[in-house]
């Protein structure tokens, strides 16, 4: 199984990998494969010095506000290395903006356990962003575990969305 | 016979309607999906009724007759197949029932009283020997007489299977419906065991879970998003009073209470990482059960007090350890699957019900504690929540079934399920409550 969906993701990655965010959209995702992936799509960034606020900017690394991740896992995968980046360095040199990282699992098994893995998750993304300069003061946590899902439905479309991190501020 | 057997293996629906004076109380269905072919054969006769003039306000009989249905341990004869419907002793033929090979039979009276009170008379009677097996006399009310006819199916499950019968109990459960303008209403949720008499303890816009019943049946703890965290609450039944006990940064969740009542284990991860604490309810001191970097959550009590079951994924997955209630060095329980969660003890601690999860499919298993013996009870997909009865006959848990997720309940040797679905709207995570000793 896990050899499988590495080898769907090494798959979907090539395959998707240059397409449209629109094109994706049509794709029904297979397992491993996160329909989310769509909202990673992130242009270079030229806006510095426009005076729009980068939160505001759809073409800043910080529009991506969703972190995906594999079943029962909280390992913050290198496509959104990116991402964490831009919101740890937003952080650093705005010290008085506060974030919320809100974690969330699949439906998938015992509630309580998801749970505990929406925390590690937004543990996991609280962690490596205070690593890379934010202040951990300024990172709020909360765990939804499968209470909340983003997407209805019992298929690897639905539950590859829901696995997910939340960037809130 | 025949006909009996017939009548077990056929997909049977019961439309429940609830009468309860709640807002949005909704119709639940039971329908028994898969019976066993050598349930007891037991013939409960309509009850005779003391006002001609009047219809009885409940069918006393009908309510036996489904409690022991749905246990799977007996067959109850079709009214149409009665050679006769005696509603005392002295008019029972029994050469007609013995012809049928009917070996049991229960034949009743309901009689209302001057005052408007109720009484139930009820004679359980050996066919063979043309004997009383049992029989009672028992004064009820009118909102009492569904509770005396499960009490009825009690004491007839007791005599004649040898342990007492789980059906004048009650569930917890946590309903979700999806209002209109796409919010959610949760509500926290008992109702008797056949899912009558519905009545709401709480309703909420954000999450509730993981109900917990104290083991005098009076209180219930659960978890409430409604501070925009998970939080630890107790609440009396009767009262509606509730307290709030654990409100720590990070996870506050999974209670269980210890079997004398005095303390709640749960999984806080104030310190880091979700361990397992005791607390003791009196003083509110807390006791750290476990300290391992891994997820240890979902603690459940053993029934002699001494153990703790939880789930950790220290070995990598998820799965089941035990360790003594006071502390201690926490042994591995689970073995087969890659994925093994919420443990609940039966009431006789020598087995462990668990979600048991390989690929997309988790399902309820069992584990002989003794002999390490694992066994999956469902064939559903995405089952959840095992709580036993507590005679330790049934297991009720909650399916995804083609209506969302509902309720379910299997015998602890798989070879009855039932489903328990609200109509329009999800229903999940059901506790099922202790006995309520009178």
């Amino acid at each position: 199984m896990n050899v499988r969906s590495t080898l769907i993701i090494i798959f979907a990655a090539i395959l998707f990998g240059c397409t449209s965010t629109e094109e994706k959209k049509e794709v029904a995702v297979e397992e491993g494969a996160p329909a989310g992936e769509k909202t990673q799509a992130y242009g270079a960034g030229e806006d510095t010095g426009t005076g729009i606020n980068p939160l505001d900017d759809p073409n800043s690394p910080l529009s991506v506000r969703i972190i995906y991740f594999e079943y029962d896992s909280s390992e913050i995968r290198p496509q959104y290395r990116k991402t964490v980046e831009a919101h740890a360095a937003y952080l650093a040199s705005n010290p008085n903006v506060i974030v919320t990282l809100e974690g969330h699992a699949d439906e998938r098994g015992s509630r309580e356990y998801n749970l505990a893995l929406g925390e590690r998750r937004s543990l996991s993304v609280k962690n490596q962003m205070a690593l890379l300069g934010a202040s951990a003061g300024q990172i709020r946590t909360v765990s939804y575990g499968e209470e909340r899902p983003a997407a209805a439905g019992s298929d690897e479309s639905a539950w590859s969305q829901n696995r997910r991190v939340e960037i809130l501020y | 016979m025949n006909s009996i057997i017939k009548f077990i293996n056929q997909r049977i629906l019961f439309i429940l309607l609830f009468l309860a004076p709640i807002a949005h109380s909704a119709d639940l269905e039971i329908i028994i999906d898969k019976g066993i072919e050598n349930a007891l054969p037991i013939a409960i006769v309509p009850f005779g009724w003391s006002q001609a003039s009047a219809l009885p306000p409940i069918d006393v009989s009908a309510i036996i007759s489904d409690d022991l249905a749905r246990s799977a341990r007996f067959a109850p004869m079709e009214e149409q197949d009665m050679p006769q419907r005696p509603d005392d002793f002295a008019q029972i033929n029994f050469k007609d029932w013995q012809k049928l090979g009917m070996e049991n039979l229960v034949i009743g009276q309901l009689n209302q009283t001057e005052t408007g009170e109720y009484i139930v008379d009820f004679r359980l009677l050996d066919v063979y020997k043309g004997k009383q097996i049992v029989g009672f006399s028992i004064p009820s009310g009118k909102d009492r007489l569904r509770h005396t006819a499960h009490e009825i199916a009690d004491i007839i499950y007791e005599k004649l299977i040898g342990v007492r019968g789980a059906f004048a109990t009650r569930i917890a459960y946590i309903t979700v419906i999806k209002n209109r303008d796409g919010t959610k209403k949760y509500t926290l949720q008992i109702a008797d065991a056949d899912g009558f008499n519905p009545q709401v303890l709480l309703q909420s816009s954000e999450p509730l879970l993981s109900p917990s019943w104290s083991p005098d049946g009076k209180k219930i703890a659960y978890v409430s998003f409604e501070s925009k965290n998970s939080m630890v609450y107790v609440q009396d039944i009767l009262t509606g009073k509730r307290e709030r006990i654990a409100s720590n940064p990070g996870i506050n969740s999974a209670p269980a209470w210890s079997p004398d009542g005095s303390r709640l284990a749960m999984t806080l991860s104030k310190d880091g990482n979700p361990e397992i604490y005791v607390m003791n309810l009196s003083s509110k001191s807390l006791q750290r059960i476990t300290t391992n970097s891994a997820i240890d959550t979902e603690p459940a009590w053993s029934h002699n007090g001494s153990m703790l079951a939880f789930t950790s994924d220290r070995g990598g997955g998820p799965q089941i350890y035990e360790v003594p209630a006071s502390g201690g060095e926490p042994k591995r329980l689970t073995f087969v699957g890659p994925y093994n969660a919420r443990p609940r003890y039966s009431p006789d601690d020598k087995y462990i019900a668990v979600v048991n999860g390989e690929s997309n499919t988790y399902r309820i298993g069992v584990l002989d504690r003794k002999s390490g013996q694992f066994d999956i009870l469902t064939e559903t997909r995405l089952d959840e929540s095992p709580s036993f009865s507590p005679n330790g006959h049934m297991i009720i848990y909650t399916t995804t079934g083609f209506r969302g997720t509902e309720l379910a309940a299997t015998s602890t040797d798989g070879t009855v399920h039932q489903r328990l679905a609200l109509e329009g709207g999800e229903v999940r995570e059901p506790a099922w409550g202790p006995f309520m000793n009178q």
